[in-house]
């Protein structure tokens, strides 16, 4: 764009993987949202005859896709690592199904858990898999990977992962545009004895998968992707992915195995490499999985036993991990209080975790915007392990404890969230007779992951009319009898139907419905706030436990109290900044005092 | 081209250091030189703290600046200026707003923002130019261009002429604002120059 040439590009590898992908051909994509991976499909479906959809879960995402590639055309899933757990289940036995036009999946991981609760290490699903996984190290080589996935996946019948991770996902670097290969119409062809997975028949492909693996593994002996580097041999490196950016800036000298293709491993390649080189480092970050099987052909090498199985890698952990005495002397960080995220001014979750806070349950919850209620000061979520899992979890906790457990468990769940894969505990609480509470979150749309439509939102992904889930009626359809609505800006009124839900000796759902006030419609508003009528505050500090980022304290200084005309006693004030309140009023409907009213005009 | 360099962008959610990265960026390329950047989404736009890495130079493998080999810093926020020293070396350079957004333990009368915050950095001999960005804009009659006040004040600082920058601005930011992030641009280029 701004080169002289009107081929280069600036982007990021997520947004260079979706013009791969158009370049590619692909016919239908589909995915669900996740940190680093949700731009991919945003950017895919601004282009021309490209189908592309936001799916309620992976495993959902992942299924229309095989469909896709079942009919023929080219066909491509996204995720983040651990959407790769929900779609496993099709993605095993897509390995022994293949493919009719090319499937690839790309999966983002998260190293560090920059934006995730865990940061597993998606390699070893290609080796569980049984397919070949492909690896790039910056975003123009994400472009021509997923291109080369696509003909991989063709040659040799097979899906193929391409693994990317943070450092590639939201990495800007230059990228070239590339021709199109036009997209393949589907058309319904049958073939049975390979697509219908039944035990005689998939015991065949079972053989055949082992077959195709062999043949991936000579192909990786001479593919491009897999490079040796001549360099000092003094010491070599195999690496792949980011890692070997680091390596080449840690050792510009030293000679290095770039492996493109991360599983299966080119064996006599590596061996040759190996009979180079004095002594054989392996730089990877998080398992050791390339050093594991390099390990497992009985050549020597050294690897986690220097670089951390931890976190993200970078040039510096590289270089000082192989050559301790490199490290630099480095200005130690100065104490500072922390800035951590905080749930936005007029955010509705807010209203629904103060209330949470002062009712004696524990909180089962789940990921989302929400999962910001653990913070102080509402400090109101005691567990958080995955999606869909707090009305579970709710269960089984309400089960162990027995008798008496009704009114003690509370669980948490947004409306993307629920959709994705709480819908079904929601249905064995009922099937299995549980008497907690589920709070859904309706603010309309996924925030978290940056304002995604769903299927309780109304829109599909290019924001055209869609059919909308009446997600109470789903909750009565699935056999709750006790389904409440609240506005959860009204705090007061709202514990007081929490407080009836709670006691109920029935499972009981009760659906906050208010929009996240980043959606586009509410950015648009006639911007109006509330202010503070501060001759009212009398410093009860009830705003203030809201953790609004609008409202502030100011702490009295000795006598200013009486000074300024307040209780001598009084602590201080609080005060809304009028800028940044987005005129929720939860904190007036809090306030005792009168001393919080709404502006009719900013 | 000749020279390389490491920039650090930091401060809070939602202050537009993605727009002044990419407009620093696409500079660089123009001016001919290679460049990666990385930035962290998700979690971290929540008014958290956040940040963004850019690199140039005739070839940049890595996307991360190494700890100790910031040589400039744009800092939006005060806090957000020391936070980050591990990353700064004796003689980089800290462009920063002098703005304080109170993190919730402050505005929650739970902790104090620190007193001469960015004395932490002057004592150890890192180069420390403070610009009233807000005030700026206001000049220029348009407060939402405190960003790019900033890359002005940044620019004399890396091996690219103010055309270019205009340039990028010209290309890349929407019509009606235009004029006034040009001014923007001007106004915080003459702090530093
Ligand atoms: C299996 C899996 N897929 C995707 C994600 C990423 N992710 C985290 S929360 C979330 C959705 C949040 O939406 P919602 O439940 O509506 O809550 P909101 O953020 O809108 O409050 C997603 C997609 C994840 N953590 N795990
Ligand atoms: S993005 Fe929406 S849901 Fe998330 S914290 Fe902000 S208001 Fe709440
Ligand atoms: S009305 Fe009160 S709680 Fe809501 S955004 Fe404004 S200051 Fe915050």
């Amino acid at each position: 764009m701004t080169n002289k040439n009107k081929d280069t590009l600036w982007m990021s590898g997520n947004e260079a993987i979706a013009l791969g992908a158009y370049e590619a051909g692909v016919k239908v994509a589909s995915g669900y949202p996740g940190t680093p991976s949700t731009e991919i499909m945003e950017n895919l479906s601004c282009y021309e005859g490209v189908y592309t959809e936001w799916a309620p879960n992976e495993k959902v995402g992942l299924e229309v896709a095989i469909g896709a590639s079942f009919a023929g055309s080219r066909a491509l899933a996204t995720m983040k690592h651990v959407g790769l757990n929900v779609a496993a289940d099709p993605l095993f036995t897509a390995s022994y199904t293949g493919i009719n036009g090319g499937l690839v999946l790309v999966c983002a991981d998260d190293p560090e858990m920059h934006s995730s609760q865990n940061e597993q290490d998606n390699r070893n699903y290609a080796f569980a898999a049984k397919m070949p996984m492909l690896e790039p190290s910056e975003p123009m080589e994400a472009k021509e990977m997923l291109k080369t996935a696509f003909d991989l996946s063709e040659d040799l019948d097979t899906p193929v992962i391409l693994r990317i991770t943070t450092r590639i996902a939201h990495v800007k670097g230059v990228v070239k545009k590339g021709e199109r290969i036009a997209a393949t119409d589907g058309e319904i062809s049958k073939n049975p004895s390979k697509l219908v997975m039944l035990p005689g028949m998939a015991r065949k492909r079972r053989v055949y998968v082992e077959e195709r693996m062999n043949r991936c593994q000579n192909l990786a002996e001479t593919a491009a992707f897999n490079r040796i580097e001549k360099g000092d041999t003094k010491r070599g490196f195999i690496t792949s992915g980011v890692s070997y950016l680091y390596v080449k800036e840690a050792f510009p000298d030293a000679a290095v195995l770039k492996l493109g293709m991360c599983w299966p491993l080119p064996e006599k390649k590596i061996r040759e490499f190996a009979g180079m080189v004095d002594e054989l480092y392996v730089v990877e970050e998080l398992d050791p999985f390339m050093e594991i099987h390099i390990k497992a052909m009985g050549i020597d090498c050294r690897g986690k036993d220097c670089v951390p199985n931890q976190g993200e890698l970078n040039t510096a952990i590289v270089r000082n991990s192989i050559d301790a005495d490199s490290k630099l002397e480095l200005f130690e960080e100065v104490p500072l209080p922390m800035r951590p995220p905080n749930m936005c001014a007029g955010c509705p979750h807010r209203g629904i975790f103060f209330n949470l806070s002062r009712m004696k349950v524990f909180v089962s919850g789940d990921i989302g915007c929400y999962t910001l209620g653990f913070l102080p000061p509402l400090s109101a979520m005691d567990s958080c392990v995955c999606m869909g899992a707090s009305v579970s979890i709710a269960h089984g906790i309400a089960k162990a404890v027995g008798e008496g457990a009704h009114d003690k468990v509370v669980s948490v769940i947004g409306d993307s969230t629920f959709i994705h894969s709480g819908i079904t505990g929601l249905i064995n609480s009922v099937y299995n007779d549980s008497a907690s509470t589920l709070i859904i979150l309706d603010n309309r749309i996924t925030a978290m992951t940056g304002q995604q439509q769903n299927p309780a939102s109304g829109y599909n992904m290019k924001g055209e009319a869609a059919s909308q889930l009446d997600l109470e009626a789903l909750c009565r359809a699935v056999g709750v009898k006790h389904v409440y609505k609240v506005n959860p800006h009204d705090v007061p009124e709202t514990r007081k139907v929490m407080k009836e839900a709670v006691e109920q000796n029935e499972m009981s759902v009760v659906i906050s419905e208010a929009p996240c006030v980043l959606l586009p419609e509410m950015k648009e508003r006639k911007p109006v706030s509330y202010f503070t009528n501060q001759e009212n505050c009398v410093g009860c500090m009830s705003c203030i436990r809201l953790g609004c980022p609008a409202i502030s304290w100011t702490t009295f200084a000795e006598g200013e109290a009486e000074e300024r005309g307040y209780r001598k006693k009084q602590k201080g004030i609080s005060k809304i900044d009028e800028i940044l309140c987005n005129d929720c009023g939860q904190c007036a409907s809090l306030c005792k005092f009168n001393a919080i009213t709404r502006k009719e005009e900013k | 081209m000749e020279g390389s360099g490491n920039i650090l962008f930091s401060g809070v959610g939602g202050q537009g250091i993605l727009l002044a990265s990419e407009i620093t960026a696409y500079s660089l390329l123009a001016a001919g030189h290679d460049a990666k950047k990385s930035e962290v989404h998700g979690m971290a736009q929540r008014g958290g703290s956040v940040t963004a890495q850019l690199r140039y130079g005739k070839k940049v493998y890595s996307p991360l600046i190494e700890p100790g080999q910031a040589d400039i810093q744009v800092a939006f926020e005060m806090m957000e200026a020391v936070r980050y020293l591990p990353y700064l070396h004796k003689g980089s350079k800290v462009i920063v707003n002098t703005q304080k957004i109170l993190p919730p333990a402050v505005a929650t009368g739970q902790a104090e923002y620190p007193a001469d915050v960015l004395d932490n950095l002057i004592k150890r001999e890192i180069v420390v130019v403070p610009v009233d960005a807000f005030d700026l804009a206001r000049e220029v009659g348009e407060v939402r261009t405190a960003n790019v006040v900033m890359v002005g004040a940044m620019s004399p600082f890396l091996p690219v002429n103010p055309e270019v920058y205009e340039d990028i601005i010209r290309a890349r930011v929407p019509a009606k604002f235009r004029d006034a992030n040009l001014r923007a641009f001007e106004a915080g280029r003459r702090v530093s120059e």
